[in-house]
């Protein structure tokens, strides 16, 4: 095929999958408005996604508070400021690692396991069984696993920085010997809650909105086939990835505000 | 209006290719779904053409042929799963491809349909399988909602598997767990998408008793797809025998299994060649073999 | 499958333990609770360079935090540099001929705004101006005059 028709092809079932995916969301929203009156099948997602991914979510950010504790002592050792070690860990958190690295986690723990559930359903007549029962599956089903993501992922972000501000100070304060008074007070002289939290809040609440967005379409959308699946959890992984870095910069840059 | 289906005044029998027909004076009676002209296309590919086909109400319809030439599409055309592109259905008087989301909805609340797979939510277990309809669509309290969900596995005779998940069920039980969850609105018509298809001599049975009994007991209007010719027959009231999107024939199903036409007669007792090639149709073999490079 | 009440009972500490990690960024990390200025008034200074101040930047009397920086801008009739400052309502009893300057914590640390109290009887009030204001010591500035300075001494002989 010519180079200019391959492309050709490409864009349109780009665009093709880009506007089924808008009218999706639009569905969904429109759909989960009856959802409030059967909070129960939210809560029962919440737990699918949210208590599940809790313990990864957990360790990972014990780590990486650990390892940016670490790292920075290296840094700001040079210029005699380890006190703001703190100041370091947890505004490297609040802002950026915590909801970033927990958009990703969140995309290959719960994600993924979404756009197989949603797939394999639709694989099984599943769906198309409700339809025929006069269910609705968007509201019926996706709608209560796109909300149960949005609210479970500032969530997660916000308990992944918690928990690793406590492990930069487990290595700043236990490992390396910085001050624990210092090591607090810098950090909240220098952590902004409207500039800093709620700036991350706000991140994390846009991932959980992309990432469960991308994961239920791409299990909706799935060819209904093993193969099918398995490729659509794939693109799941892969787009809600690339979504979250992307928006992360876009963000960032929205948020940012000059010296 | 459940008078035994008057085989005598059938005038005519099964004849062949029959697209192209015009209006006539019908022997089914009272019909509750009625198909005209519908034609239906998917890309460029016509899966049905002209389709002509009536069921009556009360009674057992059996639509029988080959894999792949169009009886599943044919059932969601009436589910309204898919929609037309032209040609009438109507279902108790309405007209499927018109009706909106509401109306469709409100129509299918009236209609039960077994998929092939059952299609039992896997995360549920077989009582609320069959209590999710009912917990969908009404309000009853959950001491009433026991009794119907008791009583339709019961119907069953799967009263005692009601923790059991789905995945812990054979294929005929998954079967007719998902049958006691099709009536458990009781609906006025049934559709069983092969029901037949992948079970054991005695679960076939059993389903065909189902059936059976379902439609005498309850009323129920039943279409059934299949392509098992002796199970079909031997509950139905009427049979229609599809092939290439087309009603091939159509009558009892003795006068079906009588019935002259070649195509009938393939069919009916399972020649591999005859007027549908045993071929996928492709170029010549020999042109085909001499070209050697590619595939 | 998981019960419906543990399951509850487990979403229920799921986002119990989300909302105290959203308390603790608020309130340990960040300064939330340090219910910043309250009941504060405004003052300003004018600065010849305020080197790296920055809004939100403290302001502090003998080491204390008593308000916050809200607004730098650049006075065009006076070619100089307007800092407003936010005093904390509880300090109000600032004698009015007190002194500012723009100071760093540590070499590199942040700048911040000190105040040196005065000895008039009169106190500052809300719209007053600080006239005595000592600019932020630059860096360069303070090595380029230290390297001036040496290069005209001779040079020392090795030992």
């Amino acid at each position: 095929m010519n180079l200019f028709a391959y492309l050709g092809a490409w864009a349109m079932g780009t665009f093709e999958r880009v506007g089924r995916a808008s009218l999706f969301l639009y569905e969904i929203v429109a759909g989960s408005g009856q959802l409030f009156r059967r909070f129960t099948l939210v809560i029962q997602q919440v737990y699918a996604v949210g208590v599940l991914t809790l313990l990864i979510i957990m360790v990972s950010g014990l780590f990486v508070g650990m390892v940016l504790g670490l790292q920075g002592y290296n840094t700001l050792v040079k210029f005699g400021a380890e006190e703001s070690l703190g100041l370091l860990v947890s505004l490297s958190l609040v802002r950026e690692l915590g909801p970033v690295v927990t958009a990703l986690l969140f995309a290959g723990r719960a994600g993924s396991a979404l756009t197989a559930e949603i797939g394999l359903m639709k694989a099984t007549e599943q769906l198309a069984g409700m339809e025929m029962m006069a269910v609705n599956p968007v509201t019926r089903v996706i709608a209560p696993r796109f909300l149960a993501g949005v609210i479970a992922m500032p969530l997660l972000a916000a308990m992944f920085s918690a928990v690793g501000v406590l492990g930069g100070h487990l290595v700043s304060v236990g490992l390396l010997g910085v001050d624990a008074g210092s090591f607090w007070s810098q950090m909240q002289s220098g952590v902004d809650f409207y500039d800093d939290i709620l700036n991350g809040v706000i991140k994390s609440a846009v991932f959980g909105v992309v990432v469960s967005w991308i994961a239920v379409f791409e299990g909706y959308d799935a060819v209904p086939t093993s193969e099918g699946v398995s490729r659509a959890t794939n693109r799941t992984v892969v787009y809600s990835s690339l979504a979250v870095l992307g928006l992360d910069f876009v963000l960032t840059a929205l948020m940012f505000k000059g010296v | 209006m459940n008078q035994p289906e008057n085989k005598t005044n059938n005038g005519e029998t099964a004849n062949g290719p029959s697209s192209a027909r015009g209006p006539r004076l019908d022997p089914i009676g009272d019909a509750l779904v009625e198909i005209s002209d519908l034609t239906f296309k998917r890309d460029t590919r016509t899966i049905l053409h002209n389709l002509n086909l009536r069921i009556a109400r009360g009674k057992i319809t059996a639509i029988m042929g080959g894999s792949g030439c169009g009886k599943t599409t044919l059932l969601n055309l009436i589910g309204g799963q898919l929609r037309s592109q032209q040609g009438k259905v109507l279902v108790d008087g309405l007209s499927v491809p018109d009706l909106t989301t509401e109306e469709l909805f409100a129509l299918r609340k009236r209609m039960g349909m077994l998929f092939q797979t059952g299609a039992l939510l896997t995360d549920l277990d077989v009582f609320e399988n069959v209590a999710f309809p009912i917990r969908e669509h009404t309000r009853l309290p959950e001491v009433l909602l026991r009794h119907v969900v008791l009583m339709k596995l019961q119907t069953v005779g799967l009263r005692g598997a009601r923790d059991l998940m789905p995945s812990e069920l054979s294929g005929g039980m998954a079967r007719r767990v998902a049958l006691a969850r099709a009536i458990a609105l009781e609906p006025m018509m049934v559709m069983y998408d092969e029901p037949f298809t992948g079970l054991d001599p005695i679960s076939k049975g059993v389903i065909a008793k189902l059936i059976h009994d379902l439609n005498h007991s309850l009323g129920i209007t039943s279409i059934v797809v299949s392509h098992d010719v002796v199970e079909a027959c031997s509950i139905s009231d009427y049979a229609y025998l599809m092939g290439d999107g087309r009603i091939i024939g159509e009558g009892t199903p003795q006068e079906v299994q009588q019935s002259k036409s070649d195509y009938v007669r393939q069919f009916m007792e399972g020649l591999p060649d005859g007027p549908v090639p045993y071929q996928y149709p492709a170029s010549d073999y020999a042109d085909d073999l001499m070209q050697g490079d590619g595939r | 499958m998981v019960g419906k009440k543990t399951l509850e009972i487990w979403v229920g500490i799921f986002v119990a333990a989300g909302i105290a990690a959203l308390a603790m960024l608020a309130f340990r990390v960040g300064n939330l609770t340090a219910a910043d200025v309250v009941d504060g008034y405004k003052v300003r200074a004018y600065f010849e360079n305020i080197g790296g101040l920055k809004v939100k930047s403290p302001v502090t009397m003998a080491g204390v935090r008593v308000g916050r920086v809200t607004e730098i801008f650049f006075d065009n009739e006076s070619y100089r540099a307007v800092v407003v400052m936010n005093i904390d309502g509880r300090y109000r009893k600032i004698p009015k001929d007190t002194g500012a300057s723009i100071n760093t914590s540590g070499l590199l640390g942040e700048q911040y705004v000190g105040l040196d109290p005065g000895g008039d009887e009169e106190y500052l009030r809300d719209g007053d101006k600080i006239t005595l204001a000592q600019s932020a010591i630059v860096l360069e500035k303070l090595v380029s005059h230290f390297l001036f300075s040496q290069a005209e001494k001779p040079p020392q002989p090795k030992k």
